[in-house]
């Protein structure tokens, strides 16, 4: 023997069993906080459809000083204004990155991409300011509305803001579509372009539809900026010139009068359920992205 | 008399519901080479694995039977895997060097353990690359990294930090296949000094250098084990049809 | 139509539309800073407002704004990587591995707006914290983590498995293999990452609306039981809530912001760039 024999069996040294049970903790703990937002918003923002008639509650007229709480005109403001931006900004964010992945040569992709960084880096009330200073005027001007502080300025705003998110998304979907589809497609005689837009975009498409979903979700949570350039006016966004007219969203409704409620009051209650269709809304957009995320997902842990 | 140093008792493995291993009964004696061969997908590596238990971190898996090292079930539920794989160091197919330099892979093992005296330490690290056969070459560069020396340095390396640990078993999964000759010879004749002292398992990289480092043998084909004894009897006078057609190269 | 030409022309559009994707970043990035430049000065940066904020500098704004990202990280920092090292070495693929990842993609999405709700109701109201920095930083870290989290996951996860099949073979605990070799070849990717959260939550304005944002101070704050002025927020102030305000404190203050933001961008890129080179796997 060359040394005395040590036994195999050792016991679990302390401070490694703590350390694992903290980092499980902390782990786990990502489902304690989303519980901890949702039950916080249910117990704040239910009572509002307890105490408001829900006639009330879905009316068209938001004057909370009236005790009118219609919250149609914030959730319609909302929509349409997360509908246009995404009209502006899907057909946009999607041609980048297929410009980005296949075909912009590398100097160019090395401009592009950190310009893309630098937009999604931009605070919200920086690009809101922007907004308000600078386009707002260009758009009275140039479409000759009354007021520069529109529907259609707050989804320009909009539409960039979500644009990093579309790229970058839109960009793994391309890049996740094996180089032997491309290389099938080109060996068929076709061009490069069109190997593009009929084999690789189709291939790819569940990921380009989580970047506009993702999008989405960004664009109708976004407070700050929306609250700067939209005007604020809650009116039913109808006609045809609800573009050109101000509008208010769900977002800006809660910033704006968050600060000016007495807490336990109606008003109060009302604006976390409007938070709380917000957290469902986007939770379920989340939810269908995620679906397509997780089938991406593989590998497994350690031990 | 010779001293059983690893027995592995009716192993059977599953591994995703494919079994891997069927009923494999062996004896390991100490200070000397043991060499498991045959084609690939035989089992060789999956039991060498299951003798450090590293399978311990793959999910879906089964294991039934047992393996004992010096007497001890190393499957039993109070076996400390920090210490046996102190006991049975463990050499990979490819060098794997882990981030830094010479002297901090070589020391890694035992600064685990919670050795800090300077003096032990420069022993350890001393001689670890002599046995390794590693010494004389890497010396005067103890602090570059270790990524920057060839493949045959780095699995000798990689040997070497298997031994800092100063384990008894030295498993060894195909040490040799991504070296060049001359790196071959090299590790082979530092395996044959360290047989000395220490109970080698070796998958060989070819049926060639199973014969020429072989003290005990078994040959395993498709996770049975088909054949096993003395080395010189595998590889001159196989009883068994499929081990012969092996050895001479009728396949595999 | 010849299809070669179809590709060109196709490919040229696919250009234009870049430009019309990069131009207006341009134009962003210029105006604020012909505009801004100006008005930065040493007193700008290092004095306290005066004349209900038309002259003077923007001290405690920024000095607010620094508190805040490094309450936030002293908070979200231990929070995030310890998450991620739980995803990335011990989680198995379990429900409930599932369920966290679920989460946090949720928290990902939730509107900042929000987290200041919550911010109010949770650390100002029911924990009693008041507006102060304490409620401010923890609200912004809730909002970081995710960001946190999936970069650091990422960064762990790059790290190739047989570093830590190597450590479990010489004898090392799952944590012992995690701390001194994933971790330390992981840390360029997860500095980046936290910095990339950092400043996104720098940049905030919602989340500290009701939690921590003081609309003007006489003095910097004392302890994190204060209120703080803030970057965001006083750029959201100056240009909507006080009328005559002049437009070059405006565009210094969101200069100032814009500088702040994106220099820990360029910090973060060049951090990921030099590990990248320098890294022996």
């Amino acid at each position: 023997m060359r040394r005395s024999r040590r036994t195999l069996v050792a016991l679990r040294s302390g401070p490694e069993w703590a350390i694992e049970a903290i980092i499980r903790v902390l782990g786990v703990s990502t489902i304690g906080l989303v519980a901890l937002i949702f039950i916080f918003l249910l117990t704040e923002g239910l009572p509002a459809f307890f105490e408001i008639p829900l006639g009330n509650l879905l009316g068209i007229r938001w004057y909370p000083t009236s005790e009118l709480y219609g919250t149609l005109p914030l959730l319609l403001g909302s929509v349409l204004i997360t509908v246009v931006a995404m009209i502006i900004a899907f057909p946009l964010g999607v041609c980048t990155a297929v410009f980005i992945r296949e075909i912009a040569p590398a100097w160019a992709r090395e401009i592009l991409k950190p310009m893309v960084e630098v937009l999604a880096g931009i605070p919200s009330v920086v690009l809101g300011f922007f907004g308000m200073v600078v386009l707002a005027p260009v758009v009275r001007e140039g479409l000759g509305a009354p007021t520069g502080l529109t529907t259609f300025t707050g989804a320009l705003v909009l539409a960039y803001m979500a644009l990093p998110t579309i790229i970058s998304v839109a960009e793994d979907a391309l890049d996740a579509v094996p180089k032997s589809y491309r290389d099938a497609g080109l060996a068929m005689g076709a061009t490069e372009w069109q190997t593009i837009w009929r084999v690789v975009l189709p291939a790819a498409r569940s990921g380009i539809l989580m970047a506009l979903m993702l999008g989405m979700g960004r664009a109708i949570g976004e407070t700050m900026a929306v609250m700067m350039v939209t005007g604020n006016a809650a009116r039913m966004p109808v006609g045809l010139d609800a573009l050109l007219r101000p509008v208010r969203t769900m977002t800006a409704t809660i910033a704006a009068e968050m600060g000016e409620v007495a807490s336990g009051s109606t008003h109060y209650h009302v604006l976390f359920a409007i938070a709380l269709i917000l957290f469902v809304l986007v939770f379920a957009i989340t939810l269908a992205s995620a679906s397509v995320m997780f089938r991406r997902r593989e590998r497994g842990g350690l031990r | 008399m010779v001293e059983t140093k690893i027995r592995v008792d009716h192993v059977s493995y599953w591994y995703s519901g494919n079994q891997a291993l069927s009923d494999i009964s062996l004896e390991v004696p100490a200070r000397s080479v043991t060499v498991f061969f045959g084609p690939a997908g035989g089992g060789k590596t999956t039991l060498l694995r299951l003798i450090n238990r590293l399978n311990a971190q793959l999910e879906n898996t089964r294991m039934e039977g047992s393996i004992l090292v010096d007497g001890e079930d190393i499957y039993a539920p109070t076996v400390s895997l920090p210490e046996l794989r102190r006991r049975a160091g463990m050499v990979f197919a490819l060098p794997l060097p882990l981030p830094g330099t010479i002297r901090q892979n070589v020391l890694y093992g035992p600064s685990l353990a919670g050795i800090r005296d300077r003096a032990r330490l420069d022993g350890i690290l001393y001689r670890s690359l002599v046995q390794a056969a590693l010494w004389d070459e890497v010396k005067d560069r103890l602090d570059s990294p270790a990524s920057g020396f060839s493949g045959g340095q780095q699995q000798r390396l990689c040997i070497a930090r298997s031994l800092a640990v100063e384990p008894d078993i030295l498993l060894l999964d195909e040490p040799t296949s991504g070296l060049d000759p001359i790196s071959t010879a090299k590790v082979e004749q530092s395996l044959m000094e360290l047989k000395e002292q220490y109970t080698i398992i070796l998958v060989p990289h070819s049926v060639q250098q199973a014969a020429r480092v072989a003290d005990y043998a078994a040959f395993f084909l498709m996770g049975e084990l088909v054949e096993q004894g003395s080395g010189e009897a595998l590889f001159t006078r196989a009883r068994d049809q499929r081990t012969e057609d092996y050895v001479t190269g009728r396949f595999g | 139509m010849n299809p070669h030409l179809v590709q060109k022309l196709g490919f040229g559009l696919l250009a234009l539309i870049s430009l019309v994707v990069v131009i207006p970043i341009l134009l962003v990035i210029g105006a604020i800073l012909a505009q801004g430049a100006p008005a930065i000065s040493a007193e700008f940066l290092t004095a306290m407002p005066r004349d209900g904020m038309k002259a003077g500098g923007i001290l405690p704004a920024i000095v607010g704004t620094l508190l805040l990202t490094a309450g936030t990280g002293l908070v979200a920092i231990p929070m995030g990587v310890g998450a991620a090292i739980y995803l990335s070495e011990y989680a198995r693929d379990t429900g409930l591995t599932r369920a966290v990842r679920l989460a946090i993609v949720n928290l990902a999405s939730v509107p900042s707006v929000v987290y200041g709700l919550f911010g109010v109701g949770i650390f100002v109201l029911l924990l009693q914290f008041g507006t102060s920095i304490l409620a401010g930083s923890l609200t912004l870290a809730i909002m970081t983590l995710p960001v946190i989290i999936s970069t650091s996951e990422e960064a762990l996860r790059a790290v190739p498995m047989e570093f830590r099949t190597v450590s479990a073979s010489l004898g090392g605990t799952p944590w012992q293999g995690i701390r001194r070799v994933v971790l330390p070849q992981a840390l360029p990717g997860i500095i980046t990452g936290v910095i990339l959260g950092l400043l996104r939550s720098a940049g905030e304005t919602a989340p500290i609306l009701f939690t921590v944002a003081a609309f003007y101070l006489p003095a910097l704050p004392q302890s994190v039981m204060d209120q703080t002025m803030a970057l965001p927020y006083h750029l959201y102030v100056i240009s909507t809530q006080v009328p005559g305000m002049p437009l070059s404190i405006q565009f210094g203050t969101a200069l100032t912001l814009l500088i702040y933001v994106l220099s820990m961008n360029v910090i973060a890129t060049l951090i990921r760039g030099y590990f990248r080179r320098r890294r022996e796997w």
